[in-house]
């Protein structure tokens, strides 16, 4: 009887990116029990981003296959490809910011590391799935990790708070996402996205409230990953309580993924219903980007301010998916790269200016840097223009493409919508470039009482140099949103190509 | 030789650049010659233009193909003087700025100025729709700066609310020129061309209204027209003043051409509809402008007053919808820029040596200042279109134009021409003749202030000698676009008109 239980062919290659993320893992795992400290503190680290590297690496050699492996459950096509290329250099970027960060320190740097890279395997799983079953899976590996590394800096209060909420409204929304699959199941009778589809296709099923309540709370239960409205509640706490480098870890990569996958389920696995599901998620992009940019107006902390605009941004790509054609996911993925560059860069100034100033991520650390700090406040200018959506900027580029697509597709109204929104988004964008160019420079001053986040005394706490590699990390992706701005003809190439994957028109 | 209008466009950025990599010392005078360059590049350009000979110097490279937008840059009689006009502008600020000096950030400043350059000489080369928008929104953001860092005391104010305002007005244009892309293409792929669209035929009638309208309000806001002035004040208050010269001479053309090149050729329909009140928000700003520059004191505002009014005027030329009234807009958009230009320089001077803008500080300006006077007397009465001005001539052929198609709106407009002679010979009197102010101190023009002014006067000098020199150039492509609309038959005696009007010697 053994023989009979042998389990399902495995195509190695194709699944080596999630391999090599995993197996970084558990070496990264392995060499922080080491003792000497420049092993966890450099090796550690180098070997992450060396994880990432293979990952993206392994990613180039599997490009243009198109394959359903280990029995359905996972797809490796040209979409999660390019995402896994989106999370390997969310992921590079993340490490970069962390090195000398307190939270790697605190939570020993080969769990943090660790975790990192397992959270970033699960949003492999997440964006390859081809099956209910796995895309829970992915969406469970890709959260846990997260609701750990939110609460890393052990000492801080707002840390262990960002943590548990997240992880509190993380379940509700697994839960009602694997409600929403159950129901689906009931519906249709298959876990997998292709038999899903199929039942649809036969038109029966269109009206059954099994079916319609399965697709609105998977909806949510994405939703909630993507922070939309009215389920991003959580973002702008958790953002701004986590360590900074794993805010602009979530904000790129975790919401890459969860608009990755409703990409792929939505236009793939129901897109025989998408009357019933597309003016629903058109309805809560719309409010979505309303609620994202009032909500930033008023902000004081550059952390909250850059959680609403995320909410704002991912009612932006939400549009890409409502529209359910190649130039819809074309658009999405454009956008999705550029709004990586756009936060990384930001982000990178961010932790730049809470190492130098101990004003923590208080909008008036940015004061004057124009003139003193030109290297952190051109790649934050550039970010921040890129979002508002300015000419020049690859924000520019990538709203265009999905207004256009928006047009194309239908929903003109939704494009005007995300133009409406970047008006109201530029009252808070251009306080932070006024606050670095137009207002005096501050005074170094010593570290609050309160920021005393060393957990060895004998270190000194208080303004210290950024590092190199953050300097370096914003100047990079400072300059890309400029290059992707004026050049973006090779951008287009992977979106064009990306855009063929879901076998849309 | 062949004319490369790229180059022209980008050599003002180009110098800023190496300016401000030079260093502090070197930047304003790189910027200088790089906008000299241009200038010089213009006029040849000029020369070499034909007559009636359509679009010309055309460049067109693939630029975005994935979204249908090309970098298509080209000359007609529409935009060629307004070209010159640019970059006689800006060369005479930038040289005044890098005269004048005091800026504690010069590398940054002239950096801005370049780029401003080449965003204004952008949009109107541009030979297509995206591209156009882009650069009309990209003027924006060096004028963000420059006044946000380089501006008087409440600049921080000021500048937020011009960039909302007029972004506001910008994304909305964006917006539409998206969706007439799609509208027009129907089912063939997208293109933002010109020659495409225009090939493509009008859309339907519906769609042209709400498109129309989104483009119209862009440019009155950007002009500004009544009631879209609110941001006009404080700007014009807090800018410095080689860059509110500029601002106030040229992108308000940057508008007034828009309503020539895009919105009467590409929305007939709309243009017609829409006539009756686009000519009363016309006649609104004719009389809200000369009424606020009759009351207020301060010189700057009392230009920018005078620029809503004359503004008003360009417009109503544009909107009688006739061949003679759109030629008289056009060259009446020439002449207010280049009255415009040395007419704050003088405010500039003036207020220098009362140690105010306020037109109750200074007084007695001629008393050891005779040759300051004298131009500010050709430039004011220039203003206020004395016979003989070439500003004559164009309020003549706009009047006649508005007067055979409205002729109502002409009466009122005629008490415009008359209240533009009290307002400035109200300044003109307070600044030089009356007693003087308190902290008044009368000084003579200084040779170098004198080289900037002196070739400025002498411009507006001849082109009221020959004004034929614009308008000849231009007769074809005004007829074209006005005929597009199709309400009046397209005349091409301009010249025997212009005998009349006696702007001709």
């Amino acid at each position: 009887m053994i023989g009979a239980l042998s389990g399902p062919h495995i195509d190695w290659a194709a699944l080596s990116p999630i391999v090599a993320l995993l197996g970084g893992a558990t070496i990264v795992l392995l060499a922080g029990l080491l003792r000497a400290r420049v092993t966890r503190e450099v090796v550690v680290p180098m070997l992450a981003l060396l994880a990432f590297g293979v990952a993206f690496g392994l990613g180039v050699w599997q490009w243009d296959v198109d394959k359903t492996i280990i029995a359905g459950a996972l797809k490796i096509d040209d979409l999660s490809i390019a995402m896994t290329w989106i999370f390997c250099v969310a992921g590079i970027g993340t490490v970069l910011l962390s090195w000398r960060s307190f939270a790697p320190r605190e939570a020993a740097h080969g769990e943090y590391y660790a975790l990192l890279l397992t959270a970033t395997a699960g949003m492999l799983v997440l964006v390859g799935s081809q099956n209910t079953v796995t895309l829970f899976l992915g969406y469970e590996l890709l959260s846990i990790p997260l609701y750990v590394l939110c609460a890393t800096e052990m000492r801080r209060a707002a840390s262990l708070e960002s943590g548990l909420k997240y992880l509190i409204v993380g379940s509700v929304g697994s839960a009602t996402l694997l409600y929403g699959l159950a129901l689906l199941y009931g519906a249709t009778g298959s876990t997998d996205f292709e038999g899903i589809a199929r039942a649809l296709g036969s038109g029966d099923l269109l009206h059954d409230p099994l079916l319609l309540t399965g697709i609105a709370l998977s909806l949510v239960g994405i939703a909630f990953k993507a922070s939309v409205a009215p389920f991003h509640q959580w973002t702008p706490d958790v953002y701004e309580g986590a360590p900074t480098p794993v805010t602009a870890f979530m904000a790129v990569a975790t919401k890459a993924a969860a608009i990755a996958i409703a990409l792929r389920f939505f236009n793939t696995a129901l897109i025989d219903a998408r009357a019933d599901w597309a003016p629903a998620m058109a309805a809560l992009a719309a409010v979505t980007i309303i609620v994202g940019n009032v909500g930033a107006l008023g902000q004081t902390s550059i952390k909250r301010l850059l959680a609403w605009s995320s909410v704002a941004q991912a009612g932006y790509m939400l549009g890409g998916v409502v529209v359910s054609s190649q130039l819809g996911t074309r658009a999405t993925v454009f956008y999705l790269t550029v709004y990586l560059a756009m936060n990384l860069a930001a982000f990178a100034v961010v932790v730049a200016r809470e190492r130098e100033t101990g004003l923590g991520d208080d909008i008036a650390a940015l004061d004057g840097i124009g003139g003193s700090r030109p290297w952190l406040a051109w790649p934050m200018t550039l970010a921040m223009l890129g979002l508002a959506g300015i000419p020049a900027t690859a924000g520019f580029i990538g709203k265009v493409y999905l207004i256009e697509a928006l047009a194309d597709g239908g929903y003109t109204w939704l494009g005007v919508m995300i133009v409406v929104g970047s008006m109201i988004s530029l009252a808070y964008y251009l306080r932070i470039i006024a606050a670095m160019w137009m207002r005096p420079a501050r005074e170094p001053q010593p570290a609050l009482a309160g920021a005393a986040l060393d957990f060895r005394p004998d270190e000194p706490v208080g303004p210290r140099r950024p590092g190199g590699e953050v300097l370096a990390t914003a100047a990079i992706f400072g300059a890309a949103v400029l290059f992707l701005g004026i050049y973006p003809r090779p951008l287009f190439a992977l979106a064009e190509h990306v855009g063929r994957a879901l076998g849309l028109h | 030789m062949t004319i490369h209008l790229s180059l022209l466009l980008w050599l003002p950025t180009i110098a800023g650049l190496i300016g401000a990599l030079l260093g502090r010392r070197q930047a304003g005078g790189v910027a200088l010659v790089g906008a000299a360059l241009a200038l010089a590049y213009a006029i040849v350009a000029v020369t070499r233009f034909k007559s009636g000979g359509g679009l010309q110097f055309v460049t067109d490279e693939p630029w975005i193909s994935a979204l249908g937008t090309r970098w298509k840059l080209g000359a007609d009689g529409l935009n060629l003087f307004l070209v010159l006009l640019t970059t006689v502008s800006f060369t005479a600020s930038t040289a005044w700025a890098a005269r004048k000096g005091g800026y504690d950030r010069p590398r940054v400043f002239f950096f801005w100025m370049g780029l401003a350059h080449s965003a204004v000489l952008g949009a109107l080369l541009a030979q297509d729709l995206l591209l156009f928008t882009v650069f009309f929104d990209l003027m924006l953001v060096p004028f963000l700066f420059l006044t946000g860092m380089f501006g008087g005391e409440d600049r921080v104010r000021a500048v937020v609310r011009l960039f909302i305002y007029t972004l506001v007005g910008s994304l909305l244009m964006l917006a539409a020129a998206i969706a007439f892309a799609v509208l027009a293409a129907g089912d063939q792929p997208i293109s933002f061309v010109f020659s495409d669209l225009a090939a493509r035929g009008p859309i339907a009638n519906g769609s042209q209204n709400w498109i129309f309208l989104c483009f119209a309000a862009a440019f009155l806001i950007k002009m500004p027209a009544f009631p879209f002035q609110g941001w006009m004040p404080d700007g014009y208050l807090n800018m410095p003043l080689p860059v509110l010269a500029v601002f106030s001479g040229v992108l308000s053309k940057v508008a007034a051409y828009g309503f020539l090149k895009i919105c009467l050729p590409f929305f007939p329909h709309a243009s017609a509809h829409f006539q009756t009140l686009v000519l009363l928000i016309a006649l609104a700003s004719i009389l809200y402008g000369s009424a606020m520059a009759f009351t207020t004191t301060n010189t700057r505002l009392v230009l920018g007053y005078s620029s809503v009014a004359q503004l008003g005027f360009i417009v109503l030329g544009i909107f009688s919808l006739r061949p003679e009234g759109a030629q008289g807009a056009l060259l009446q958009a020439v002449n207010h820029g280049l009255v415009v230009v040395p007419a704050f320089f003088i405010v500039g001077l003036l207020a220098a040596r009362a140690g105010s803008d306020d037109l109750r500080d200074m007084g007695a300006g001629a008393l050891r200042a005779p040759v300051l006077a004298a131009l500010f007397l050709v430039v004011a009465l220039a203003t206020l279109a004395m016979p003989g001005s070439s500003n004559f001539a164009g309020e003549f052929l706009i009047l006649l134009g508005v007067f055979r198609a409205k002729i109502v709106i002409a009466i009122v407009a005629f008490a415009g021409v008359a209240m533009a002679s009290v307002y400035m010979l109200r300044m003109f009197i307070r600044a030089v003749h009356n007693p003087a102010g308190a902290g008044m101190e009368s000084l003579e023009l200084s040779a170098g202030d004198g080289l900037i002014l002196v070739p400025l006067v002498l411009t507006i000098v001849a082109l009221a000698l020959y004004p034929q020199v614009a308008l000849v150039r231009s007769e074809r492509a005004v007829g074209a676009a006005v005929a597009a609309v199709g309400t009046g038959p397209v005349q091409s005696a301009t010249a025997a008109r212009l005998a009349e009007s006696g702007g001709a010697p």
